[in-house]
């Protein structure tokens, strides 16, 4: 019987023939953590005694979350983290550097690896033909130790997307359309495989935005599989010898087959307070906002900052709506200033911050007020997501971002781009 | 092991913002002080209500979102018992069984806020006092269990130095 892809990668990982339903140890090929959840998991190495790095050299701490130190305690959090990656021989990708997403999206994730990261939103390496899961402090301890977890075989769903997507509709509107689909527990357990001639036409950018959504509908892994674009990806990246051909079998078996044709899909939003509540962009159309955030592992990428200032360009900001814009890495903000895209944004009103995660989790650089709305390319509006807890986040594309920053409402993006 | 305690009853997409809210996160380095305000995001008043062994009652997919294992720590550490709910986000599933905290998938429409229950871990019945009624459920696999009666995972690894899922 044939194979999905996280039933080839997990079967070739733990030396057994696996399906679906089974639990298997599997070996791990990059392990990574940000700076909100690698403290813990360095206290419970070192009440544990279990303080090392089974393989330091596929190992990596990044500081996102809380870039700059916004408070003396994450301070001090940095601190512990540098002095325990030194003991303990592994590298730290310090302020500055970017969202640890995409960071090992430019350096470290090959097609067909295994990946753990200390954040939900590691499914995004799924983009490359790999597994890549999140999970927690306790979890990433014992792999960083061992080298090693345990998983179950996740079914797979299938995600058949043909066609071209039409003007004004991006990766982001295609997943959040799938999301409000199947719910906000729709593939919980699940692997999501998505394939077909919209998705083979992607480029690795927004391959990546969707595996990054996965988790949003339950699912333990996003996955693309690999194939020219993520070949010419690793390249620009110098990382072409990471190469690898990683495909389902022709008669692999899925739980389920959604097909969607991406001509009938339109701008949506997803309404506060559940990714799942996606609305056509008609239905919430003029809801004033007061702040516009272009950043995240999700929409923080060249070509989403390059599509928001081509809307703004020349222009400026509604006056009554604030709008902040953070690169998600130190490579996306060189490619921007080199492009001149970060001038068109300062110009256009924009407050630009250095790398990180910014206002998405509510700690910094952004939050929102009582009652304010704020319209997000981000992947969460939880109630209290962004600040305080009667503040509203509506999450949406880059391109719609910009339209309802130039018009200080919601604002459909057909009519701008 | 028979857990006995009051239900307190949440709905459905309780999510770990709601667990931990975003503006304690400079508390994480001090899970007792964080855990004074567990589930704040979701009833502001919860701290104060519960004693301990009491129990979370939730709807579906309970603890979606972040991957702060900071969530099930703090509802342990507050003294909270177990959480019940109709399904559970993967994340926060597999956090809760790695910190200690017991889990029941079961059908929590039967258990109203205030009633009286008993959750037989091993035999998979939720017997509701207060309304006379059980609620099967499908207990843990072996290995989730193993991992439970050690402690939590990193005492599963102390103690067996490997991963016994066989």
């Amino acid at each position: 019987m044939g194979k999905t892809i996280a039933e080839k990668i997990l079967s070739e990982h733990s030396g057994k023939d696996v399906s679906p339903g089974n639990y298997a140890v599997v070996n791990l090929d990059f392990m990574y953590m940000p700076d909100t959840s690698s403290p813990l998991t360095i206290d419970l190495l070192r009440q544990f005694k279990m303080d090392r790095a089974r393989h330091p050299e596929r190992t990596v701490f990044m500081f996102d979350h809380c870039v700059p130190a916004p408070r003396m305690e994450m301070a001090n959090w940095h601190k512990k983290v540098r002095e325990f990656a030194e003991q303990v021989g592994v590298k730290v990708h310090d302020v500055g550097n970017g969202i640890l997403h995409q960071v090992a999206a430019e350096s470290y994730i090959e097609p067909g690896w295994i990946v753990v990261g200390g954040d939900s939103h590691t499914c995004t390496g799924g983009a490359f033909g790999a597994l890549a899961t999140g999970m927690g402090s306790t979890d990433l301890g014992v792999a960083i130790a061992q080298g090693k977890t345990w998983m179950r075989v996740p079914e797979t769903l299938k995600f058949q997307v043909g066609g071209e997507m039409p003007r004004g509709v991006y990766p982001k509107d295609l997943v959040l359309y799938i999301i409000g689909q199947i719910t906000a527990d729709g593939a919980t357990y699940h692997a999501m495989e998505f394939c077909g001639s919209t998705i083979e036409t992607m480029d690795m950018e927004g391959r990546l935005t969707l595996c990054n959504m996965a988790v949003e509908a339950g699912a333990k892994f996003g996955i693309v599989a690999s194939d020219e674009k993520t070949r010419e990806f690793l390249r620009a990246h110098g990382r072409e010898k990471a190469y690898r051909e990683v495909r389902p079998d022709p008669d692999a078996v899925y739980e389920r087959t959604l097909e969607i044709e991406a001509p009938t899909l339109t701008p949506v939003v997803s309404h506060p307070h559940q990714v799942d509540n996606v609305k056509p962009i008609e239905e919430v159309e003029g809801t004033p906002i007061d702040q516009v955030f272009v950043g995240s592992c999700t929409n923080g990428r060249t070509g989403d900052l390059r599509l928001v200032a081509s809307i703004l360009n020349g222009k400026k900001r509604h006056p009554r709506t604030r709008l902040v814009v953070i690169p998600a890495s130190r490579r996306v903000y060189l490619e921007c200033l080199e492009e001149g895209i970060i001038k068109t944004l300062v110009q256009a009103g924009a407050a630009v911050d250095s790398p990180g995660c910014g206002p998405c989790a509510g700690i910094h650089l952004g939050i929102l007020g009582e009652n304010e709305r704020c319209l997000s390319t981000t992947n969460r509006n939880f109630h209290g997501r962004m600040g305080d807890p009667s503040s509203f986040v509506y999450l949406a594309s880059p391109a719609t971002a910009a339209a309802t920053a130039l018009h200080g409402k919601i604002t459909d993006p057909r009519k701008v781009v | 092991m028979i857990l006995r305690g009051k239900a307190w009853k949440f709905g459905d997409g309780i999510s770990t913002d709601h667990v931990q809210p975003g503006k304690y996160f400079h508390l994480r380095g001090n899970l007792p002080e964080l855990a004074k305000h567990v589930l704040e995001g979701a009833r502001e008043d919860f701290p104060a209500l519960f004693s301990p062994g009491d129990f979370v009652v939730g709807g579906r997919n309970f603890g979606l979102g972040s991957s702060r294992e900071h969530a099930p720590t703090i509802i342990k550490l507050a003294g909270l018992g177990a959480v019940l709910a109709k399904s559970f986000a993967r994340i926060f599933f597999r956090n809760a069984i790695n910190v200690g905290l017991p889990l029941v998938i079961c059908d929590t429409d039967q258990i109203q806020e205030g009633d009286e229950l008993e959750v037989d871990l091993e035999a998979g019945i939720v017997r509701n006092t207060s309304r006379g009624a059980e609620i099967p459920f499908s207990p843990l696999p072996p290995f989730m269990v193993r991992i439970l009666n050690d402690g939590g995972l990193f005492y599963h690894i102390r103690k067996h130095g490997d991963f016994q899922i066989e």
